[in-house]
C-alpha cells in the first residue's frame, strides 16, 4: 500500500538528517505505528506521505504509483490527516469542520447532510446533539471524535494520525484507543499512527516500526518486539515489565486448554458444568494478564475459561501463563 | 453664549461642513479598507515583503499629517482628492498591520490540519484565515476610522472643507464659539463611530473568536 | 551571551540616533545653504530652525512629563484596592477619551484658554495622558492575583508590594504607554504652531502660505526623525531595563 524505499530528509541548517535512508512497505488495512522518542523523525515521516513535507532523496509509492507523480491536494484528499491538536475550524460547526472535503469536492447538500450524520453516528456523537457545537464547547475526546469523522469524511483509503491521543487524560486516553479500534474494525482502512508511548503502540498497532535518529531499529509485530528485541534500545524502549505487557497481548482463549485433562491431573470433586465449587472464571477476550491477576486475587493456581453464555470451555493453569510469556524467547534461540 | 449663539445662527454651514467631512472620510475609509486588507493578506505570503510594507507603513505614520497634506498640495492640487489620498495613507497602517497580525497569529494547527486534508491554499485563505482574521480586522478598522475622522479635520487646513474649516477659521478670527462648535461635533462623531464600531467588533468576536 | 546581545541592541539604537541627527543637519544645511530662492533664503536660517526645533522639543517635553507626572500616580491610585472596583470602568472611559481626536482637544482648549504655548503643552498633555493611564491600569491588573496573595503572605508590607511586585511587573506596559505618548506629542507638537505655541509646525505652515516645497518638506522631515529617534531613545531604555 505505502511504501518507502531509502527515504531520507535533511532540513537545512540541520545537525543531522531527520530521515535517514528509510525502507519500509506499510500493508493494505493495517495499523502501522510509529514509535520513538521526540523528535525521532515520525511526524516528518508521515508527513512526506501526504507531501506536506518533500523528501531530500529516495522515493515514496501508493499502490505503486511514485507519488511525486501524482496531484498533490488529490493524494491529500484520499488521506484523512489528524494531528494531535486536531486543529478544527473554531468559526465552523462540528457538522460544518465533517463537511469541509464533501464541500470542496462540490457534493449535493442532501448528501453531504446525510454522510456528516452517518460520520457522527460512527465516531458516537449524537448528530442533533452535537451538529451545530461549535469546537470550544467540546471536550479533547469529543474533538477527537469529530477531528476522525472529518478525516474520514471522502471516504480516504489511508488514514495519518499524528499522536491523536496526546491530548488526552490517561482514562480518556485509553477508552478512545479501544474505540478507536472498534471503529478501525468497521472502516479497515491503511493507518498510519505516531507516538512516543510505547504501550499505545503494542495497543493499537499490527506492526510497529521503532525509530530512532531518523531510522527504524525493528519493524515487527508487538508481540516479536516485545519477545525479541532487535537493540538494545528497543528493549529500553519497552522499559520493565516486558512480561506483563506481553501477556496483554495474549487471549486467555489463545491460552487455554481442555478440562478434561485438568479433571486427571487434579483428582478433586468436580461439578456437572465441569468447574470446582468456588472457583473463579474468566471471559475468553481477557487478556492473560488479567487471568494472572484474578489468579493472585484468588489465590489458587488456576481459573476456568468462559464463554459469553457462562459455558466452561477451558481453563487456565499458572504454568500456561508462564510458559505463554518464555515460548517466545525459547523459539528465538533455536 | 458665543457658543450656543453660534450653532444657532449658523446651523446650515454647519450641517453641510458635517456632512462634508462625513463624505470625505466615509469615501477615503472604503479605499483605505479595501487596499489594507488586499495589502495585509498579500504579504502575509512573504516574510521579506511584509517587513518591508510595514517599516514603510510605520515611517508613513511618523510623518506629521498637517505636513503629509501640505505636500500633497503641489501633486494634486488643493481640495478633496489630496485629503482623500492623505487620508488613505495615514490610515494604511492600523489596517494593513492588524489584517497582517491576525492571519499570522492564526493558530498554525489549524492551517497544518488544512493543508493536510487537501484543501488548496485559495479554499484556505478565503475560507479559513480571513474569517478567522475577521475580528482583527475588525478591531483595525475601528482604530483607522477614528483616526480617519480626527485627520480629516487636518485636511480643512488645505482647503478640502470638512469640521476642520470651523477650527482652522475660528482660531484664525478668534472665534471661540465656532472654534468649539467644530470641535464638539469632531470629538462626538469620533467617539460615537468608536463606540459603534466597538459593538460590531464585539459581535465579530463573539461569532468568530475560538 | 545575553548581556552581549543587549549591548549591540544599544549600540545599534545609538547608531540609529547619530544617523537620524546626522540626516537632520544635512537637510537644515541643504535648505539654508542652497534655498530654492530669495523668500526661502530670507524665512529659513540656521537660527529659525534652532529656535523651532527647541520650542518643539520643550512643548513635546513639557507635555509628555504632565501626562506621565499625573497618569502613572492617578494608575496606581486608581488601582488600590479601594478603587478596584472601578478600573474596567475608567479603562471605558479613557477608551472614549481616547478616540477624541487631537486637533479637537487643542481646539477645546482654545476655545476654553485662548492660544498660547500653555494652550498647547495643557491640550497634548491631556491627550497623550490617556494611553499612559490605560497601559498603567491594565499593566497593574494584568499582575496575577496570586502573585499578590503570596508577597502578603511573605510579609511583605503593602507598601513594597506596591514599589517590588506589581510596578516592576507592569513597567513594560507603561513604559510601552509612555513610548506610544511621547510619539503622538511628536506628531501633535506641529499643531501648536496653529495656537501660538511655535515649533516646527510653523516651517510647515510658512512653506504651505509661500508654496515652497522645499520649506514644507523641512517642516515635516525635522519631526519625522524626532520620532524615529525617540523610537531609538526607548528602545535603549529597553536595552537598559533588560541589563
Ligand atoms: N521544519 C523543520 N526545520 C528544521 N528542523 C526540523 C523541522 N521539523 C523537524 N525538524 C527536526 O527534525 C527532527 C525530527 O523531527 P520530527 O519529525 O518532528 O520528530 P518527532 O515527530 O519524532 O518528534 C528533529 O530533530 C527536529 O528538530
Ligand atoms: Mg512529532
Amino acid at each position: 500500500m505505502i511504501r518507502f524505499e531509502n527515504v531520507s530528509k535533511w532540513y537545512p541548517g540541520g545537525v543531522a538528517d531527520a530521515v535517514d535512508n528509510l525502507s519500509l512497505f506499510i500493508n493494505e488495512g493495517e495499523i502501522c505505528v510509529l514509535v520513538g522518542s521526540s523528535g525521532c523523525g515520525k511526524t516528518t515521516t508521515m508527513k512526506m506521505i501526504n507531501k506536506l513535507i518533500e523528501p531530500s532523496s529516495g522515493t515514496i509509492y501508493l499502490d505503486g504509483q511514485n507519488i511525486e507523480t501524482l496531484d498533490t491536494l488529490t493524494l491529500r484528499l484520499n488521506i484523512g490527516y489528524i494531528i494531535q491538536e486536531i486543529g478544527l475550524f473554531p468559526h465552523m460547526t462540528v457538522a460544518e469542520n465533517v463537511a469541509t472535503i464533501p464541500v470542496e469536492l462540490g457534493w449535493k447538500p442532501l448528501r453531504i447532510k446525510a454522510r456528516v450524520e452517518e460520520l457522527l453516528d460512527l465516531v458516537d456523537l449524537d448528530p442533533r446533539l452535537f451538529g451545530r457545537k461549535k469546537p470550544r464547547e467540546l471536550n479533547a475526546s469529543q474533538k477527537l471524535r469529530v477531528g476522525i469523522a472529518r478525516a474520514l469524511a471522502a471516504n480516504p483509503m489511508i488514514m495519518l494520525m499524528d499522536e491523536p491521543f496526546g491530548a488526552l487524560d490517561p482514562v480518556a486516553r485509553t477508552r478512545m484507543q479501544d474505540e478507536f479500534l472498534t471503529i478501525h474494525q468497521k472502516i479497515h482502512k491503511t493507518i498510519v499512527l505516531v507516538t512516543h508511548d510505547i504501550d499505545e503502540a503494542i495497543r493499537m498497532g499490527d506492526r510497529i516500526a521503532v525509530m530512532r535518529n531518523g531510522r527504524v531499529l525493528q519493524f515487527d509485530t508487538p508481540r516479536e518486539i516485545l519477545s525479541h528485541p532487535a537493540d538494545p534500545f528497543v528493549s529500553e524502549l519497552i522499559g520493565d515489565r516486558k512480561a506483563l505487557k506481553l501477556m496483554n497481548l495474549i487471549s486467555c482463549a489463545q491460552l487455554m486448554h481442555d478440562v478434561s485433562e485438568f479433571r486427571q491431573t487434579w483428582n478433586r470433586d468436580f461439578k456437572a458444568g465441569g468447574t470446582l465449587p468456588g472457583a473463579s472464571t474468566i471471559g475468553m477476550q481477557a487478556t492473560a494478564q488479567d487471568a494472572l491477576a484474578e489468579m493472585f486475587r484468588t489465590g489458587e493456581r488456576f481459573l476456568f475459561v468462559e464463554d459469553d453464555s457462562h459455558q466452561v470451555q477451558g481453563v487456565i493453569e499458572l504454568d500456561d501463563l508462564f510458559k505463554s510469556v518464555s515460548q517466545g524467547d525459547d523459539a528465538r534461540k533455536q | 453664549m458665543d457658543l450656543v449663539g453660534f450653532l444657532a445662527s449658523r446651523w446650515q454651514a454647519i450641517l453641510q461642513l458635517t456632512a462634508e467631512h462625513l463624505v470625505i472620510v466615509v469615501t477615503a475609509m472604503a479605499i483605505s479598507v479595501i487596499l489594507g486588507v488586499v495589502i495585509g493578506i498579500a504579504i502575509t505570503f512573504n516574510r521579506a515583503a511584509a517587513r518591508i510594507v510595514l517599516k514603510f507603513a510605520n515611517l508613513m505614520m511618523t510623518i506629521p499629517s498637517l505636513a503629509l497634506f501640505a505636500l500633497l498640495i503641489p501633486v494634486l492640487g488643493l481640495g478633496k482628492a489630496s485629503a482623500i489620498v492623505g487620508l488613505v495613507a495615514y490610515t494604511q497602517l492600523p489596517l494593513i498591520r492588524t489584517v497582517y497580525a491576525g492571519i499570522m497569529t492564526i493558530d498554525s494547527t489549524i492551517i497544518v490540519a488544512a493543508r493536510g486534508m487537501g484543501l488548496s491554499d485559495r479554499t484556505i485563505l478565503f475560507k479559513i484565515k480571513v474569517p478567522l482574521a475577521l475580528p482583527a480586522v475588525m478591531a483595525g478598522i475601528r482604530t483607522a476610522a477614528v483616526m480617519g475622522i480626527g485627520i480629516g479635520a487636518i485636511a480643512g487646513y488645505i482647503g478640502a472643507g470638512g469640521l476642520g474649516v470651523f477650527i482652522f477659521q475660528g482660531i484664525n478670527r478668534t472665534s471661540d464659539g465656532m472654534v468649539l462648535t467644530g470641535a464638539i461635533i469632531l470629538s462626538l462623531i469620533a467617539i460615537l463611530t468608536d463606540q459603534v464600531l466597538g459593538q460590531v467588533l464585539g459581535r465579530v468576536q463573539r461569532r468568530f473568536d475560538p | 551571551m545575553r548581556a552581549n546581545s543587549d549591548d549591540a541592541g544599544y549600540a545599534v539604537s545609538l547608531c540609529r540616533i547619530v544617523l537620524l541627527a546626522v540626516i537632520g543637519i544635512l537637510l537644515c544645511v541643504a535648505v539654508v545653504e542652497h534655498p530654492q530662492d530669495r523668500l526661502v533664503a530670507q524665512l529659513v536660517s540656521y537660527h529659525r530652525v534652532l529656535v523651532l526645533l527647541g520650542q518643539h522639543l520643550s512643548i513635546v517635553a513639557s507635555a509628555s512629563a504632565l501626562a506621565i507626572l499625573t497618569a502613572v500616580p492617578a494608575g496606581v491610585l486608581l488601582t488600590r484596592p479601594r478603587f478596584r472596583a472601578w478600573t474596567p470602568r475608567l479603562i471605558g472611559l479613557a477608551r472614549i477619551g481616547q478616540a477624541v481626536p487631537g486637533l479637537a482637544v487643542i481646539a477645546l482648549s482654545v476655545g476654553l484658554l485662548g492660544v498660547g504655548t500653555m494652550t498647547a503643552i495643557l491640550a497634548m498633555g491631556l491627550c497623550s495622558l490617556l494611553p499612559i493611564l490605560n497601559n498603567t491600569l491594565t499593566g497593574i491588573n494584568a499582575v496575577d492575583p496570586a502573585l499578590l496573595a503570596a508577597a502578603h503572605g511573605m510579609g511583605v508590607a503593602p507598601r513594597h508590594v506596591l514599589t517590588r511586585v506589581e510596578l516592576p511587573l507592569a513597567l513594560a506596559m507603561i513604559m510601552a504607554g509612555i513610548r506610544s505618548a511621547v510619539t503622538i506629542n511628536i506628531g501633535a507638537a506641529v499643531l501648536a504652531a496653529f495656537v501660538g505655541g511655535g515649533g516646527l509646525g510653523e516651517l510647515i505652515i510658512t512653506g504651505n502660505t509661500i508654496s515652497r516645497v522645499q520649506v514644507m518638506v523641512l517642516g515635516a522631515a525635522l519631526p519625522m526623525l524626532m520620532a524615529l529617534a525617540a523610537d531609538a531613545v526607548f528602545d535603549m531604555i529597553d536595552h537598559g531595563m533588560k541589563l
